[in-house]
């Protein structure tokens, strides 16, 4: 297990660095830079913005060489300052990842809590009325666009007053909050853009959860638990779900890039300052050295949560050895 | 944006029985089913569909949609730029037409004109004299796909009445007459990025699985690195790049290449699997010992018997470039105004004075929860269709 784990971390370096090269090919290669708003500045000094652009390298339009400027500092563990806000890449980063993997995270348990439940009803009531609405919730959450949904909640949230509208702390409160009721406040308005993503993460879990039950129930073993006089209950629990859960796992690795781009949005519409919006604002502001370091972030990522969904598979699949 | 990840090897598995079935069809014994005997596999697929009720709803409802999108200049009662800066966020009118007059007798439908009490609020009363609604009446110039060149309108009111069915946005334009001319971008990404992206994924698939060796192996690097990309920050890089000094038809083609650019490699890493296998059928060896060249016998004894396969995940992947270009529209990224499209007419809906005030804004995103649907309606019933173990 040791061995895989590192062997796939080993194997993301290479990863990394193809990604971070094709971004730094694409940020050259894209007209202007973040000097041309200074530009615009008239008490700026041309000989300032000289400066500036012979320190950042931003005055060679060579790919490799700007790449090599980024990549050796980097490797140092230097991913340098931020041009827009004058702190430090990481620091910004750091600031805004906890915010992202809360969402996430929340998103992710709210959608596996559903969806478990909710596919096995459906595969026992296959074809019946539980089923059809179960299916019909499947497929409002698979067609419904992140962006709509999450525009629905604001309304519904400012219309009744019921949740905050947005944001991710009540910003007047916050600091005289003991820290339980920070707690409450930022869970408070975790609620609703934790639902639009997990809702529409669960729609697929669903759909993966009832062909999966469907198929392990017909099999012979499931038979002989029940010849054996098993509890329906205990059939399900100890004899079904722990088959056919395998594959979900397996479509976990696989849809975190979609969770983290339904993430960018639904963070976009909430106000929700995590690394979406973040980056997004780096992107517009051609921040060179937050889009690197953010995507760098984003990789390892989708990196680590793929391997998570492996090393699970192994652990609750014991056909499964990683070697 | 989410997009369904398929299984790979799932599908591989799947999707290699009725390619090989395809072409034998006197392989009887997978196919018990009476009705469907001297039928070719695509009239035994379209009488599945048409079996299906969720996937013909959804046939008829994409159906509609993008019929109306055609012909969105002669439905729409204005241009989807005819401004009325009077009229800002004036209310939907589906309730404010009228079929009885005031002594309560039917009257062909009239509306009445609208005047502004507080410009500020938004909020109008209705003057007093009628105005009908006609039929075919002369408008706003549009062209129906370049050809037809027209200004009259299936239905409209006489100025200064002035037709909100879905309401009115910022600058009072149509809403509705929005809705149909965003249609007409909104819709088409999704089937061009879709054929893009699939001949890309076929050429690619094909070339790999059948060459196999280094040429299979490098080109499924790249697919990896393009699967491992968290998709939607990079479809944001690249808009960045192409920047935004471009003509609307430009950043309309601009989004298509960049989202099919994303989504070709799902489909080629598919492809190459059932390549693979079919590569080694008797069929293919057959044409293999016959001296035909590698490219005839990639694209007409390959590829061919991996189409159906192909149709399902491409109209499953359609949502994908609809969703696509809403996001970009949303972000402020994609189609500019004054153009309309789904995605930039919601940006509206971003200000949450807006949102709670004039709901309205919202209608656009209806439409693409529908038709996003329809697509998943009916690229699972394909799929079942395509699907050999279903007999019925």
């Amino acid at each position: 297990m040791k061995t895989f784990i590192l062997r796939r971390l080993l194997t993301a370096i290479p990863l990394i660095i193809v990604v971070t090269f094709i971004t730094k090919a694409l940020l050259v290669a894209s007209p202007g830079n973040y000097l041309d708003t200074l530009r615009l500045t008239p008490s700026i000094s041309r000989e300032y913005i000289a400066q500036m652009e012979r320190m950042y390298h931003l005055d060679s339009n060579n790919v490799f060489e700007r790449y090599w400027y980024w990549l050796w500092p980097a490797l140092k563990g230097d991913f340098g300052y931020s041009f827009t806000k004058s702190a430090s890449v990481w620091s910004l980063i750091g600031e805004r990842v906890p915010n992202t993997l809360l969402l996430t995270g929340s998103a992710l348990v709210f959608s596996w809590l559903f969806a478990i439940p909710l596919g096995m009803l459906a595969a026992v009531y296959r074809n019946r009325w539980a089923d059809r609405i179960i299916g019909f919730v499947s497929f409002f959450g698979l067609s419904i666009p992140s962006v709509f949904f999450s525009l629905l909640m604001v309304l519904f949230a400012a219309r009744t007053g019921l949740f905050p509208a947005g944001g991710i702390h009540n910003q007047t409160m916050w600091d005289v909050m003991t820290p339980w009721q920070k707690f409450a406040d930022t869970l408070w308005h975790l609620v609703l853009p934790m639902i639009v993503l997990g809702t529409i993460g669960m729609a697929q879990y669903v759909r993966q959860m009832r062909s999966e039950m469907i198929e392990t129930l017909s099999q012979d073993y499931i038979r002989t638990a029940r010849a054996k006089g098993l509890s329906g209950w205990r059939v399900m629990t100890r004899h079904a779900l722990g088959n056919a859960i395998n594959p979900l796992v397996t479509l976990f690795g696989f849809s975190l890039s979609a969770l983290l781009a339904g993430a960018l949005l639904t963070e976009f519409v909430f106000g929700w300052p995590g690394l979406g919006t973040l980056i997004f604002d780096a992107l517009t502001s051609k921040d060179e050295p937050l889009v690197m370091a953010s995507v760098v972030m984003l990789v390892s990522m989708l990196v680590i949560g793929s391997l998570i969904a492996d090393v699970l598979l192994a652990i609750i699949d014991p056909r499964i050895r990683l070697e | 944006m989410k997009r369904e990840m398929p299984d790979p090897l799932k599908h591989h598995e799947q999707a290699v029985l009725p390619a090989g079935e395809e072409t034998v069809p006197t392989d009887s014994v997978s196919e018990p089913n009476a009705a469907h005997r001297g039928r070719s596999p695509s009239q035994i697929i379209w009488l599945k569909l048409r079996r299906n009720r969720t996937a013909m709803i959804g046939l008829y409802i994409l159906a509609l949609l993008y019929g109306l999108a055609i012909i969105a200049g002669f439905v729409a009662p204005y241009s989807y730029d005819t401004v009325r800066n009077d009229l800002s966020f004036h209310p939907p009118m589906l309730t404010g037409i009228h079929f009885r007059d005031e002594e309560g007798r039917l009257v062909r439908p009239f509306v009445y004109a609208s005047l502004p009490v507080n410009p500020q609020l938004a909020t109008y009363r209705n003057d007093t004299a009628r105005y009908p609604i006609r039929f075919f009446v002369r408008g706003d110039s549009y062209s129906i796909l370049w050809i037809i060149k027209s200004n009259i309108h299936l239905f409209g009111v006489e100025e200064p009445a002035h037709l909100y069915l879905f309401g009115a946005d910022q600058t009072g334009e149509d809403i509705f007459s929005r809705i149909l001319f965003g249609a007409q971008i909104s819709l088409s990404i999704g089937i061009i990025g879709i054929i893009i992206s699939t001949v890309i994924g076929m050429i690619v698939g094909g070339v790999a699985g059948y060459f196999g060796g280094v040429t299979d192996f490098a080109l499924m690097r790249v697919v990896e690195v393009l699967l491992a990309l968290p998709s939607l920050y990079f479809i944001l890089i690249l808009r960045q790049m192409f920047g935004t000094g471009m003509s609307s038809t430009q950043i309309y083609l601009n989004i298509v290449v960049i989202l099919a650019f994303i989504g070709w490699a799902t489909e080629a890493r598919v492809i190459r699997g059932m390549v693979m296998g079919i590569k080694e059928r008797e069929y293919a060896i057959a044409a293999r010992a016959m001296g035909f060249s590698k490219t005839r016998i990639i694209i007409r004894h390959i590829l061919p018997n991996t189409l159906s396969f192909v149709i399902v995940t491409a109209t499953l992947s359609v949502p994908f470039y609809i969703l696509g270009e809403v996001a970009l529209s949303f972000l402020g990224v994609g189609i500019q105004l004054p153009e309309a499209s789904w995605g930039n007419m919601l940006i509206a809906a971003q200000s949450n004075r807006y949102l709670t005030d004039f709901p309205w804004v919202l209608t656009p995103g209806f439409f693409i929860f529908v038709a996003v649907m329809a697509w998943n309606f009916l690229g699972d019933g394909l799929r079942d269709a395509t699907d050999p173990r279903t007999l019925s």
